[in-house]
């Protein structure tokens, strides 16, 4: 049994953060992916993650979204536990039934879309709606238009995927997971997939997001001028910790630690 | 030599096409059980409860080593023994559909394996119930990579029917071999019941391979 006394059973406070990872370990095997990461995002912040592949960035959008389970440690979303729940006066792995009633607080974009082939771009973005928070159809279908015509999906919203380019699935997959309310909206390498020409229509949704909707975000990037511009804090992770992080103009323009340094000039090299 | 009587085929014809319609009941009712039988033991094998996967795998490989003529005798034979009395159509139903429901959970487990990994994260980042991830996500896309094979076991079963005149049952072989008996002439109707499967076999087999590309269109899967 693992000691739990170090996490509380919610966090409160003025300043509670919108997300909290609180000495969070995953490994795979002998392999740490992360090594007790403590990260908080407040709410409305828009956080990057940057970083050698293999440094743990990914997983930390995975477990999130509990698409993986962690080894130790406690993940916290809006002040409540996620990843564990209270009994007995005590934080104990949470069990599917309290991963279903925590889970619609956190939405997620995928490198590959993972839109559903079977259904229509429309169909896509209310089958949540409709399915997960029983809206009736009339309802899921205007909110689902309103949100496919501020990703300017509108016109094509009774195309099936496989008739839509990289870009505008990844526009409607973003739709899809907005129109289910969340408070934090999770985004990875969402545009690793893409072709060169189509990458600006997806980062100038993301950009429109951040301007104008008060979510949280928290995103897994290799576009490091789009980071830049957007996020309020870069992380940069190493070896399933975050070795630096800070203002993007800081952490861009004067990075501290040698890791940082020899990173980006290796992606700047790239370019 | 050959010795067809055409008077004999038309007056034994009703009797056969009567049987014709028992058999493809038998079939139709035995797919329908092994379709949604097949499915439960295809779910169950992915089910996080290990000793659940371990006693229905266990059980699908059992039924897929051992003769279905055995498993029809059994079922009418031996379950009598323990006070399950079941008619001839009951125990072959039950026989016919458990046997082929194994080998098309089979055919499930491979449409199921086919969906991309991504398909069920996506699901989960809907935060849908494990019902609505099957239902609604997989079922389907698992269901076009399927339908081959589910075809292949549609036509499987039908000529699988005769195993049941060894119980009592009255379809197509067992009326066949009554009027055989009943007239010392064997060559006209056995030679009309392969026609009669013939006949329903082979434009089965084209309207599944025609439905396939169908619902793969209507699925918008290329």
């Amino acid at each position: 049994m693992l000691d739990m006394s170090g996490f509380p059973l919610e966090l409160s406070g003025e300043n509670t953060p919108m997300v909290s990872f609180r000495k969070v370990r995953k490994s795979y095997g002998t392999l740490t992916v992360l090594d007790d990461l403590d990260l908080d995002i407040n709410a409305g912040e828009m956080v990057s993650i940057i970083g050698p592949s293999g440094s743990g960035k990914t997983t930390v959008l995975r477990m999130l979204m509990t698409l993986e389970q962690i080894n130790s440690g406690v993940i916290y979303v809006d002040g409540k536990p996620l990843t564990h729940m209270p009994k007995g006066g005590q934080l104990v792995p949470a069990n599917e039934r309290h991963l279903h009633s925590r889970r619609s607080d956190i939405g997620m974009c995928f490198q590959h879309f993972n839109l559903f082939p079977h259904m229509t771009a429309l169909e896509n973005c209310m089958e949540g709606p409709v399915q997960v928070l029983g809206l009736s159809k009339a309802e899921a279908r205007d909110r689902s238009e309103e949100l496919l015509e501020l990703v300017g999906m509108i016109a094509k919203k009774d195309q099936h995927p496989s008739r839509l380019s990289g870009g505008q699935q990844q526009r409607v997959a973003i739709a899809r997971a907005l129109a289910m309310r969340p408070k934090v909206m999770l985004f990875d390498e969402v545009t690793s997939a893409l072709d060169p020409e189509v990458i600006g229509e997806v980062t100038n949704v993301i950009r429109g997001l951040v301007s104008e909707h008060n979510l949280t975000m928290l995103m897994v990037t290799h576009q490091m001028g789009f980071a830049r511009d957007i996020s309020d804090r870069i992380c940069f992770f190493y070896g399933g910790k975050i070795e630096e992080q800070g203002h993007p103009s800081e952490l861009f323009g004067n990075p501290q630690r040698e890791r940082t340094q020899q990173f980006l000039s290796a992606v700047r090299e790239a370019v | 030599m050959f010795d067809w009587k055409w008077e004999f085929a038309w007056e034994i014809l009703p009797r056969l096409v009567v049987a014709t319609g028992n058999t493809l009941l038998a079939a139709g009712a035995g797919y329908a059980i092994a379709l949604v039988l097949g499915l439960f033991l295809a779910i169950a094998q992915r089910s996080p409860s290990r000793a659940l996967t371990f006693v229905v795998r266990e059980l699908v490989e059992f039924i897929r080593s051992t003769p279905l003529l055995l498993q029809i005798f059994f079922v009418f034979y031996v379950g009598p023994q323990f006070g399950i009395r079941l008619s001839p159509w009951m125990s072959g139903m039950i026989a016919i559909g458990l046997h082929y429901a194994c080998y098309l959970s089979e055919v499930y487990r491979g449409g199921i394996d086919s969906v991309p990994k991504g398909q069920w994260e996506a699901a989960i980042a809907l935060n849908m119930t494990t019902l609505q991830k099957y239902c609604r996500v997989i079922i389907p896309q698992a269901i076009p990579s399927a339908l081959s094979g589910m075809g292949n076991y549609l036509v499987g079963i039908f000529k699988d029917t005769p195993m049941l005149s060894v119980i009592g049952v009255a379809e197509l072989i067992h009326t066949a071999n009554a009027i055989g008996s009943e007239h010392y002439r064997f060559l006209e109707p056995y030679t009309m019941v392969g026609i009669l499967f013939l006949a329903i076999s082979l434009p089965a087999a084209g309207l599944i391979r025609l439905m396939e590309g169908r619902v793969r269109r209507k699925m918008g899967l290329k």
